[in-house]
């Protein structure tokens, strides 16, 4: 267990490249239990990139990822999730001809008992059962629980990935533009959902582009510039004009003292 | 809390226009619809000529092997791909166990070999369904290509191993005399196992994880690879059920024809796929069922029939059934566009 002032999840100097691109270039981030931690940065910043990272999708090219304190190397999405490390990716990843229970086990079904499931038949009864408290929490009301994901609206797609993410997590959740696709109420219910998750102990991380957003829901703000962490900022006391300034550099000061004077982190 | 409130009633309120309007989406629906104005147009066409000669028995037998490669094949389409060499494994798996065969008694082989020629047949398309399956798994050629390649390989080897002719004693009598000519409570037991094997995979594809996974992997095997599922392991399994079918259906073939037939499944490919989209399974992966391609198999068969008691030259069937397919395919293609803009 992670005493309550220890990061439960932490990057240091994680650097990736795609070919020439560098989309990485140490950077650096923290996030503790129970808190919810926005990631903002600029278009092509690094924020999918570093959660990709962080979430076991990419490997890092260098740098370390530390769970709990300790070093971790995930062979791949799977291994984070076994770790309690969900996400919620910012094209969904759902599979648009199968239903929404379907898509909200996937890779984890539930099977019958007994035989029956020995021979991997699925328990849709129960996987149905749950996908409605699943969605309901959300404030999400599915008419048609056996419709293919394709024939949802794009907020409720986006839901059925939250939710997805939420029913499994118990460490970590990243969310991609969680409600970018969203209406006014679902957006409402979803970062409901964000702060009843986080205070259940989890760590939720948020990409959002939203600034009042990102200062209304969040406990703390890192901001991204190419590549690397130019800010950790608590978002009680922070205004968007110093958001904005941050990611984009405008308020840096000139010369070599590249970050500004309110950012504890310092990048060299 | 007020979140939990509402949304569990309204699930299941309006449950029947729901169901109502799926039903009308089923693409089986719409093919079974077809299959039945078929017979209906043929029976009214031909009143007393139509049953007599539709030999419901007869159109499943002729029937039994292209339905357990439908069977196969709804699995492969339903994950974006395709096989092409399915009538060349079959060929090889037939000839593999022919050579066998021979070697063994010919003719009048016992029992013993009749087992371990079917263990080949099967043996020679499993292995051959999942090399496939592996370059296939890899990404780096299209399944189209692949079983291209497959489809000229495995008939080239069938035809090295005999010179191309076929050989004699290929099938031992007591396999024909049972598998081919036999019946159980009247029924051809190559029907009793083509739906045997139907209704099998039927409900592993509808009703298990096995099936799911193969669903969600034509549907968006990036989302799939991301769930933790192992994409290429699976492509791998299905594309070795699909050999594993072939060589079943070679197994079929020898007991009713008693000869491996080296150049009569060239088209095989291409009725079995047929049938597969007739049946309502998309191209483009991710949606069909094994009932659809019962119904794909069966119109086929019945337009065939039909058009020679109407005293139709038959060569309209392979008109008939290239517009349909072509026309099943354009709908597809219709519905999907239309699902991506909402
Ligand atoms: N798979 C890839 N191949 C090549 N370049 C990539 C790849 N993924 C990201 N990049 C590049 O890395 C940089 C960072 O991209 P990333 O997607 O992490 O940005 P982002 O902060 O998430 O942007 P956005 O707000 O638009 O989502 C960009 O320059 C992008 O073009
Ligand atoms: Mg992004």
């Amino acid at each position: 267990m992670v005493s309550p002032g220890e990061p439960l999840l932490e990057a240091r100097g994680v650097v990736k490249r795609f070919g020439h691109v560098r989309a990485l270039q140490g950077a650096d981030f923290t996030a503790h239990p129970g808190e919810v931690v926005a990631l903002i940065g600029d278009n092509g910043a690094g924020k999918s990139t570093l959660v990709n990272v962080l979430s076991g999708v990419l490997a890092p090219d260098g740098g370390e990822v530390l769970l709990a304190g300790a070093p971790v190397r995930f062979s791949g999405p799977q291994d984070a999730r076994r770790q309690g490390v969900e996400t919620v990716y910012q094209d969904l990843s759902l599979a648009p001809d199968l239903d929404a229970a379907a898509n909200l086990y996937l890779g984890r079904e539930l099977l019958r008992s007994g035989l029956l499931g020995r021979l991997g038949v699925l328990d849709r009864a129960a996987m149905r059962r749950e996908a409605v408290g699943a969605f309901a929490e959300l404030g999400v009301v599915l008419k048609d629980l056996t419709a293919p994901v394709a024939s949802l609206s794009g907020g409720q797609r986006q839901s059925v990935a939250v939710a997805r993410a939420v029913a499994f997590a118990n460490r970590v959740i990243f969310m991609d533009e969680p409600t970018a696709a969203l209406g006014v109420v679902q957006r409402a219910r979803v970062l409901e959902t964000v702060r009843r998750v986080a205070d259940r102990g989890i760590c939720v991380v948020l990409i959002s582009h939203n600034m009042p957003e990102v200062l209304s829901v969040s406990d703390r703000i890192e901001v991204l510039r190419l590549g690397r962490r130019v800010a950790s900022l608590t978002a009680a006391d922070t205004t968007i004009e110093e958001l904005v300034g941050a990611m984009t550099g405008s308020l840096d000061q000139p010369a070599d003292a590249p970050a500004s004077a309110w950012s504890p982190e310092e990048p060299r | 809390m007020t979140a939990g409130t509402g949304p569990l009633a309204d699930v299941t309120s309006d449950s029947v226009p729901q169901w109502l309007r799926r039903a009308a989406g089923v693409n089986e629906l719409w093919t079974f619809v077809i299959l039945v104005a078929l017979v209906v147009f043929f029976s009214i066409a031909a009143p007393d000529k139509f049953f007599t000669v539709f030999d419901l028995t007869q159109i499943a037998v002729n029937a039994a092997i292209y339905l357990v490669l439908g069977v196969g094949m709804t699995y492969v389409v339903i994950t974006a791909g395709i096989d092409l060499s399915i009538g060349s494994v079959l060929v090889l798996a037939a000839v593999a166990a022919a050579e066998y065969n021979i070697h063994h008694g010919g003719a009048t082989a016992g029992w013993a070999t009749v087992a371990v020629c079917v263990l080949i047949a099967l043996a020679v398309g499993t292995g051959w369904g999942a090399l496939q399956g592996a370059i296939v798994a890899t990404g780096k050629v299209p399944p189209l290509i692949v079983t291209l390649g497959g489809l000229g390989a495995a008939l080239g080897l069938a035809e090295l191993a005999t010179g191309g002719q076929d050989p004699a004693g290929a099938a031992a009598a007591d396999l024909q005399n049972s598998l081919g000519y036999g019946k159980v409570l009247g029924i051809p037991w190559l029907v009793v196992l083509a739906a045997v094997v139907t209704v099998a995979f039927g409900l592993v594809l509808g009703t298990t994880r096995f099936g799911t996974h193969t669903l969600a992997i034509g549907s968006n095997p990036a989302a799939v690879r991301r769930a933790g599922i192992g994409v290429g392991g699976h492509l791998v399994k299905v594309y070795a059920l699909m050999g594993l079918l072939a060589g079943l259906g070679a197994v079929m073939w020898l007991a009713s024809y008693g000869t491996t037939s080296i150049a009569g499944h060239s088209t095989d490919n291409l009725k079995v796929i047929t049938a597969v989209v007739l049946g309502g399974t998309s191209l483009f992966g991710g949606r069909g069922s094994v009932l659809g391609t019962v119904i794909g198999v069966f119109i086929p068969a019945v337009l065939n029939t039909g058009l020679i008691v109407i005293g139709v030259q038959q060569y309209w069937q392979d008109v008939a059934v290239g517009v349909v397919l072509v026309a099943a395919v354009y709908v597809d293609q219709l519905r999907r566009r239309a699902r991506e803009r909402s």
